[in-house]
């Protein structure tokens, strides 16, 4: 058994440890010399003091009361670190390119700067946080009690401590150790790197005391899960009664995502401490696992202590007292710490962040108005009163949760209070996220949205927690004010069946939503919030230093130093200047510094006391200097301008370059085509003078008669005649080609028998054959077929191949075959004879124009080699095929493939018949 | 002796050729692919060929280059008839030292004066001889 004296010993010599470790890497980090503390693995630990003490000591309670309800905490986190990380990330280079130093300022910044909506997110961080903090205080008590046991022999001093005593004295030591903590340094910055790293040092302590007893529950005392399932089961667990996954469930997911954005330290540890974007790369998969490990003990652990521990043990409390009841007091001091680690990050970090906002939003704004500006006097720095204004906050804000605690002690259940904290702070994510990704949204529309849903929230979840002990309180919950029970805070509208917490959630964020979009359409931004909207929606659309100069400068720069050296202390005031090479001792008012190094002031400012303070601030300290309306309105439509312009100009640019791209491509093939054409020409002219060399020559002998004999006369005159054939058929094909290859008028595809054209070339073919001595015979027939063709375009190809299988047949018995089938839905005619054939080296281009297999020798009968090309085309457009293969006869052999026309066949065949 | 070798495929010209060169008293011989006129040439040791350029199996500028290109051909005299009239095949001609050049259709008595000239500006071998 521990005595309470130990315990409390103990865990000021850990608080004292953590004091070190801070101040170590402190010391490191002012040195330069940051290393591993601004790793990414020491930035996704710092970020898990999500994980408090509630889901320390409340995962296994929850799990004991309502099954996988705890899983929900994390799935929340889970989603946005997995899947939302872009939203993370684009909130991190904001707060960086902005010196965001708080939720609240992030809220103000974008929305014009406005002090209004900083106080009250401000607000509403506090009295969300406040049971938040009651919690770790109840979590701190409730275990020092839990571990130790007292003597009873006068001793232990401590012992005598009533609950709320011990309470009252956590918060009071806390609230020592976070001001020594989190205000030691007189430079108030926004980065507190000595923080991060005690807070990621409690990150492992917690995560291995929670693992430390998950091991000894399950392999320890027990023999493994399923000895743990079997236990249960046979102790009467109802593991399987609750059914986790409905509408409470959605909604505890949901909130929990949102805290995990929204709660104010969470922002302060993921988007403020950040000193590096690329480390949410890592913590996008590490931050999950981490939760992962947090929970995998809980049901064990939990369905364990029901079935092990007397009814009525505290179920938070298992994962202390299943240690002390089997006697391993060192295990169960562990687990305190690891507890004790996770309340003392939450409240140190919590009460960071609040007493920033506190000091920003509302202590320096209220101390600018009451104070003119040009005294100067040690007692008024700025400086010293945000260092004032933040240890006097933290101890407000642990006060506040002290008296919550002591309101709401009779409540034992540690997740209750946890959730409404979450409900809270969930009314901050609407505006949040129009605020980066709506640029229309304006400052009283995230105003009015707020207010509503956080009015909601108080109404129906904040106000009836008191209940439990004020009589009031429970009596409004029963019957609604003044009795009117469509107003019952549980029940708004009659809506009574619904669990609490899903009622509220439901309420607040219609509320909340509506509230916001129909404010933000109907009212119009200022110049100042049309700026920082765009600053903010497109952050990833502009070179980091972009910065709009609002203010313009001609305030002497002796003015801004005095301005700079109370905010930010007379050695960073002076580092800045001389780092602007600006003079910061100029005595001459009239000497004006540039609007850059305004605006840069004003950022270093704001990560001092805000944006809206260093606004504030500096407009007074450049009094009249101001830019004026209308100017602001030009930057702002310039900038969207801008924007609008270059994003017009990324486009065109993008189409200037594919049109250029397809222009090259048609030029190219217009090239080709020109180049055909020539081709074309000069093939087509040396055709023409072939022909006419001979007539030509044949007439000039014939011009004189009495040289020639008769017989040579009639020769020549022959040859004369043959030519002007020659020639003219020659200029009918090139007619033809130009005709089909410009796409020819009056060709109709109609079905058309393609038997009874084939027979019709043969019969006209029959003539030269006969002339030529060649024998035509018809091999096997299809019979009657129809195709859809143009029949004279079709029987100009039968007679184009039979023609050319008939003039160049030098075979002594020379015979050309014609053959005919179907063939899978094809009309295919074979056309072979048993002449030379055609040498291999033109099989390849014997369907282009002007290629002749071999040497004229027999001028009246030949081609001028555009019939195949010709025929090939006519083909091509009948969607069949003309082709050269190997037929049964040794010459060669074309093969003729057409669709067969399936529709029209067999009812122009029944009409024949 | 065989003064001038016609070197040409289309029938109808070869004939024409032929009949007009005959008839002028010189003697004259026929081929009608690159391969046959090649073989000609180096056998007859004709004095002079008139060359189609578009010719089977050889073409006519290719004949030209292997007649350059053997010592045994390198002087004979070519002249090249040519339907392709264009100025590169001219030039193509001319670089491998052809000596003359008629583009087709031609009028019977250019064909006859041009071997005319081109024959007479040359001493005949069995002058030499």
């Amino acid at each position: 058994m521990l005595s309470p004296d130990f315990v409390i010993l103990t865990a000021v010599g850990y608080v004292g440890l953590l004091f070190l470790l801070a101040y170590l890497s402190d010391a490191r980090a002012k040195s330069g010399n940051a290393g591993f503390l601004s790793s990414p693995v020491v930035y996704t630990l710092s970020i898990s003091v999500y994980c408090t003490s509630w889901t320390f000591y409340g995962a296994v309670g929850t799990a004991a009361r309502n099954g996988l309800e705890f899983a929900a905490i994390y799935m929340g986190p889970t989603l946005v670190f997995v899947g939302w990380w872009f939203l993370l990330r684009k909130l991190i280079r904001i707060a960086h390119s902005q010196h965001i130093t708080s939720i609240a300022d992030f809220l103000s910044s974008r929305f014009g700067k406005s002090s209004r909506l900083a106080v009250l997110v401000t607000l509403i961080a506090v009295v969300s946080i406040t049971p938040y903090i009651a919690l770790q205080l109840k979590a701190i008590t409730t275990s020092i009690q839990t571990v130790s046991v007292a003597k009873g022999d006068g001793t232990d001093h401590l012992a005598t401590l009533d609950e709320v005593t011990l309470a009252l004295g956590v918060a009071i030591g806390m609230a020592v150790f976070t001001i020594l903590f989190g205000t030691r340094n007189v430079d108030a910055r926004e980065q507190h790197p000595g923080v991060v790293a005690a807070i990621a040092f409690e990150a492992v302590v917690k995560l291995l005391a929670l693992v430390a007893v998950g091991v000894f529950v399950v392999f320890g005392v027990s023999g493994g899960i399923s000895d743990i399932y079997a236990r249960a089961v046979e102790a009467g667990v109802r593991i399987h009664e609750n059914e986790p996954f409905g509408s409470r469930w959605v909604a505890v997911m949901f909130l929990s995502a949102c805290a995990v954005i929204c709660l104010p330290r969470q922002f302060q540890i993921t988007v403020v401490e950040n000193s590096n974007e690329d480390h949410l790369r890592t913590a996008a998969w590490a931050f999950p696992s981490y939760m992962l490990v947090m929970s995998v003990f809980t049901m064990p652990i939990a369905l364990y202590g029901l079935s092990t521990m007397p009814a009525g043990s505290n179920p938070d409390m298992f994962v202390l007292t299943l240690p002390m009841v089997t006697g391993h007091d060192a295990l169960a001091l562990f687990v305190f710490i690891g507890g004790f680690s996770s309340a003392t990050s939450m409240i140190i970090v919590a009460s960071i962040a609040l007493s920033i906002m506190v000091s920003n939003h509302i202590v320096v704004p209220l101390a600018l108005r009451a104070v003119p500006l040009g005294e100067e006097s040690g007692e008024r720095n700025i400086a010293r009163l945000l260092l004032r204004s933040r240890r006097i906050s933290i101890a407000g804000m642990l006060l506040l949760g002290f008296l919550y605690f002591w309101l709401t002690q009779d409540s034992d259940a540690l997740a209750p209070i946890g959730l409404i904290s979450f409900a809270g702070v969930a009314q901050i994510l609407p505006a949040m996220l129009a605020a980066l990704y709506w640029r229309r949204a304006t400052m009283k529309g995230a105003l009015a949205g707020i207010s509503a849903g956080f009015i909601v929230w108080a109404w129906t979840l904040f106000l009836p927690s008191f209940a439990s002990f004020s009589p009031t309180m429970a009596e409004l919950v029963a019957d609604g004010p003044w009795g009117v029970g469509v107003l019952r805070p549980e029940a708004l509208f009659g809506m009574a069946d619904m669990d609490p917490l899903v009622h509220s959630v439901f309420w607040s964020v219609l509320a909340n939503v509506s509230t916001l979009l129909c404010v933000s359409v109907a009212t119009s931004q200022n110049a100042l919030e049309r700026i920082q909207a765009s600053l903010f929606v497109d952050v990833f659309r502009r070179s980091p230093s972009f910065q709009p100069r609002i203010i313009r400068g001609s305030a002497s720069t002796s003015e801004l130093f005095f301005v700079a050296e109370r905010v930010l202390g007379w050695g960073r005031a002076r580092a800045l200047f001389d780092s602007a090479g600006v003079p910061h001792r100029q005595a001459a008012p009239q000497h004006g510094v540039s609007a850059d190094f305004i605006a840069r002031l004003e950022r270093e400012l704001a990560g001092s006391i805000g944006s809206a303070s260093a606004h504030i601030l500096l407009t007074k300290a450049v009094a009249g200097d101001t830019i004026s309306l209308e100017e602001m309105m030009q930057i702002a439509d310039e900038t969207q301008q801008a924007i609008e312009y270059s994003h017009a100009l990324e486009l065109k640019s993008q189409e200037l370059h594919s049109t250029a791209q397809q222009l090259k491509e048609a030029n190219a093939l217009l090239q080709d085509l020109h180049r055909q054409k020539d081709d074309f020409l000069s093939q087509v002219s040396h055709e023409l003078r072939t022909p006419m060399t001979s007539i030509r020559s044949f007439a000039e002998i014939l011009m004189v008669p009495e040289d020639l004999t008769l017989e040579q006369r009639v020769r020549f005159i022959g040859t004369i005649h043959n030519e002007s054939v020659r020639l003219t058929r020659l200029l009918d094909e090139i007619l033809d080609l130009s005709a089909l290859e410009h796409g020819e008028r009056g060709w109709e595809n109609v079905p058309v028998d393609a038997e009874e054209v084939l027979d019709q070339a043969i019969a006209v073919c029959e003539a030269l054959a006969k002339k030529r001595f060649v024998l035509i015979e018809s091999g096997t027939r299809a019979g009657s077929c129809f195709v859809l063709a143009d029949t004279g375009r079709l029987s100009q190809v039968f007679i184009n191949i039979i023609a050319n299988a008939i003039s160049h047949n030098d075979s002594e018995k020379p015979v050309v075959h014609v053959v005919s089938r179907f063939m899978a839905d094809s009309y295919v005619v074979e056309i072979s004879d048993n002449g030379p054939g055609i040498p291999p080296q033109y099989h390849n281009k014997i369907f282009e124009k002007f290629v002749r297999a071999e040497p004229d020798t027999m001028s009246d009968s030949q081609g001028l080699g555009l019939g195949l090309n010709i025929s090939h085309k006519i083909i091509d457009k009948l969607n069949g095929r003309l082709e050269l293969t190997r037929g049964a006869l040794p010459g060669a052999c074309f093969r003729i493939v057409l669709p067969v026309c399936q529709e029209a066949g067999p009812t122009a065949i029944a009409e024949k018949a | 002796m065989t003064d001038i070798l016609i070197v040409e495929d289309e029938q109808a010209i070869l004939e024409s050729l032929e009949f007009i060169l005959t008839r002028c008293g010189w003697s004259v011989d026929v081929a009608r692919d690159g391969e046959a006129a090649l073989e000609a040439a180096l056998r007859i040791r004709p004095r002079m060929l008139l060359l189609d350029i578009m010719l089977p199996k050889r073409g006519g500028l290719d004949v030209l280059k292997t007649l350059r290109s053997n010592e045994a051909t390198a002087s004979t005299l070519v002249v090249i008839l040519t339907a392709r009239g264009q100025q590169y095949d001219r030039q193509a001609a001319m670089d491998l030292k052809a000596d003359g050049f008629i583009t087709k259709p031609y009028a019977n008595g250019d064909v006859v004066n041009a071997v005319r000239r081109i024959l007479e500006s040359q001493p005949s071998p069995a002058a030499h001889a």
